[in-house]
């Protein structure tokens, strides 16, 4: 490497090279620092690949028909399949979504437009992100305590915990797309002779709509998954769902139930049964994606 | 005032036309932090008046002052009056959202909503509940904004696709749409290219036949080229704070070629900015 000395304006000499120095001490730090992160992000992606190719593998095959319509089978009995459980499961992400989607939307409405930096805000605020860290079986304790005790295992109960469990993350997903909305925007309303409400409802609500989706999108799919909520609450059912106050299957007690039985068949089943709660799931976050782009 | 004092051009205090906007300021706070004091700035009826001066010297909390935008701070407070057509904009029982459905806002950086260009120049007009063409409302606002034939065949389109210039005009057609009595422009032009600041400055001139303009601009050329009259504002620094004061306020021309306070000269000299 040639240098050039600063010091002497008289002792000036050529020019250092610009040719790529790949032995250098910088080239190499920065080559293995991109082979470590790319090796992680390989790393990262082996579990999720082998869980979706497991499932694939070993429910793909039950996946028909009978599996998605029929009724659980009992003991040694051939067939039969979860119609019951995904039933079940929809209803009750239903009645969850009716009621956490409400709600949050309102209470993300008063946490960043009407009153962001008041106590009941940031109280609030606290207890939302606390709650989305919680163990979910506490929101079936907490429902069975509530409402089962009182009334009994229901598909409501079911959808009531699932509510509970959804509120935070729609709360504080609501919360930060209208954050997102920029003040300009809402200036622009405001300078037109907006009221505040109008400003909410005319502006922020839709230029925050798509994150919002994207938000309650994510919550539905994770209340999708749940199990643990549904065991005091939804309890479970061998047919399908007439009324709402009555227990009900969910797939994912359904698989809970199947995969400890000595039974073939119903291992057979409890696979299938899991790569249609993940199917269910990815349709959800698809919708999300698409209902999430802006429309214009 | 005399019609000699006139030619002299040595005065221009006394406004010749219809006040509009009677705008007496005496004491604006952020909290406890007096931002403006005394400035009398009367705004007439179909002419562009310009507010210039030094960056911190309050002319856009003044211009904010004029449809109660700053209202929205929660800190603001006011003392004195704004006269609209003789009525106080800051009594008790006005609603100030009703003052901004006649003082319409154009802001410095482009703001359009995310929704159609279409839908955002009609935006005002559903807002008031407008029973008659909207349609063609939306085009005339269009067309008198000059940005019309660039969009005809895109009204469908996100107003955030336009360029900066086109989204400054859009929310000048939306501004307009409505047909407020005047128009507020903070800083319009400070985040547009020269072509698309030409546009809108020739866009101001042809408004100020409907509207009457008033214009906060820290671009000293900006305001001979389209100013008929010009305050100057200025910083108070003497008592500790940073007060801004109106200096002086007259015929564009005078302010500038015939500044009757040192400071005025010193600062359309290009003395400090």
């Amino acid at each position: 490497m040639s240098q050039i000395d600063l010091t002497s304006p008289a002792r000036a000499v050529a020019l250092p090279s610009l040719e790529r120095q790949y032995l250098e001490r910088r080239a190499l730090v920065s080559g293995a620092l991109t082979a470590l992160t790319w090796a992680a992000a390989v790393l990262g992606s082996i579990p999720l690949f082998s869980v979706i190719f497991m499932l694939v593998a070993q429910g793909g095959a039950r996946l028909d028909l009978e599996a998605l319509t029929a009724l659980p089978p009992a003991g040694f009995e051939p067939g039969g399949g979860f119609g019951n459980a995904i039933l079940g499961t929809l209803v009750m992400v239903a009645i969850a979504t009716l009621i956490s989607v409400p709600i949050g939307l309102l209470a993300a409405i008063y946490l960043a437009v009407l009153g962001p930096s008041s106590q009941l805000a940031g109280v609030s605020r606290f207890v939302a992100k606390t709650l989305t860290g919680f163990p979910s079986i506490l929101a079936g304790v907490f429902t069975y305590a509530v409402l089962v005790v009182a009334f009994g295992y229901s598909a409501l109960a079911g959808g009531i915990a699932l509510a509970v469990l959804m509120l935070p993350t729609v709360v504080l997903a609501a919360e930060e797309a209208m954050k997102q909305v920029p003040q300009r925007m809402t200036d622009a309303a405001y300078g037109m002779g907006c009221t505040r409400s109008q400003v909410i409802w005319k502006v922020v609500l839709p230029t925050g709509l798509p994150g919002i989706l994207t938000g309650v999108m994510l919550a539905v799919a994770g209340a999708a998954g749940e199990s643990a909520p549904l065991l005091f609450t939804a309890l479970f059912s061998n047919y399908y769902l007439a009324e709402l106050m009555e227990p009900t299957a969910s797939l994912s007690i359904l698989i809970y139930n199947f995969s400890a039985m000595p039974f073939e068949n119903q291992i057979e089943l409890a696979w299938a049964a899991s790569l249609t709660l993940v199917l269910i799931v990815l349709v959800f976050n698809i919708l999300a994606r698409l209902v999430g782009q802006p429309k214009v | 005032m005399s019609a000699t004092a006139e030619s002299l051009g040595s005065s221009a205090s006394a406004p010749a036309g219809e006040v509009v906007l009677d705008c007496d300021l005496q004491k604006v706070f952020y909290g406890d932090f007096l931002a403006v004091r005394d400035s009398r700035v009367p705004i007439e009826k179909g002419k562009i008046t310009g507010f210039i001066g030094p960056s911190g010297c309050g002319k856009s909390t003044v211009l904010r002052s004029l449809n109660r935008m700053n209202d929205l701070i929660p800190v603001f407070r006011f003392e004195g009056h704004v006269k609209y057509h003789g009525q106080d904009i800051y009594a008790k029982k006005v609603d100030p959202v009703v003052v901004r459905r006649y003082i319409g806002m154009v802001f410095q950086q482009p703001n359009p909503f995310s929704m159609s260009i279409y839908d955002n120049v009609a935006f005002g007009l559903r807002l008031n509940r407008f029973k008659g063409d909207l349609e063609e409302r939306v085009h005339k606002a269009m067309e008198r904004a000059a940005i019309w034939n660039e969009v005809k065949d895109k009204l469908k389109n996100s107003g955030l696709s336009l360029s900066g210039g086109q989204q400054q005009r859009l929310c000048i057609a939306r501004a307009i749409a409505t047909e407020p009595d005047v128009l507020l422009m903070d800083e319009p032009c400070s985040a547009l290219d020269p072509i698309a600041t030409r546009q809108v400055e020739e866009l101001m001139l042809e408004l100020k036949q409907r509207y009457t303009l008033a214009l906060v601009t820290h671009n000293m050329q900006q305001a001979t080229r389209v100013a008929d009259t010009t305050a100057f504002f200025g910083v108070d620094i003497s008592r500790g704070g940073r007060t801004g004061y109106l200096v002086e306020m007259g015929e564009t021309e005078q302010i500038f070629k015939d500044p009757r306070q040192e400071l005025t000269k010193q600062y359309v000299s290009g003395e400090f900015s």
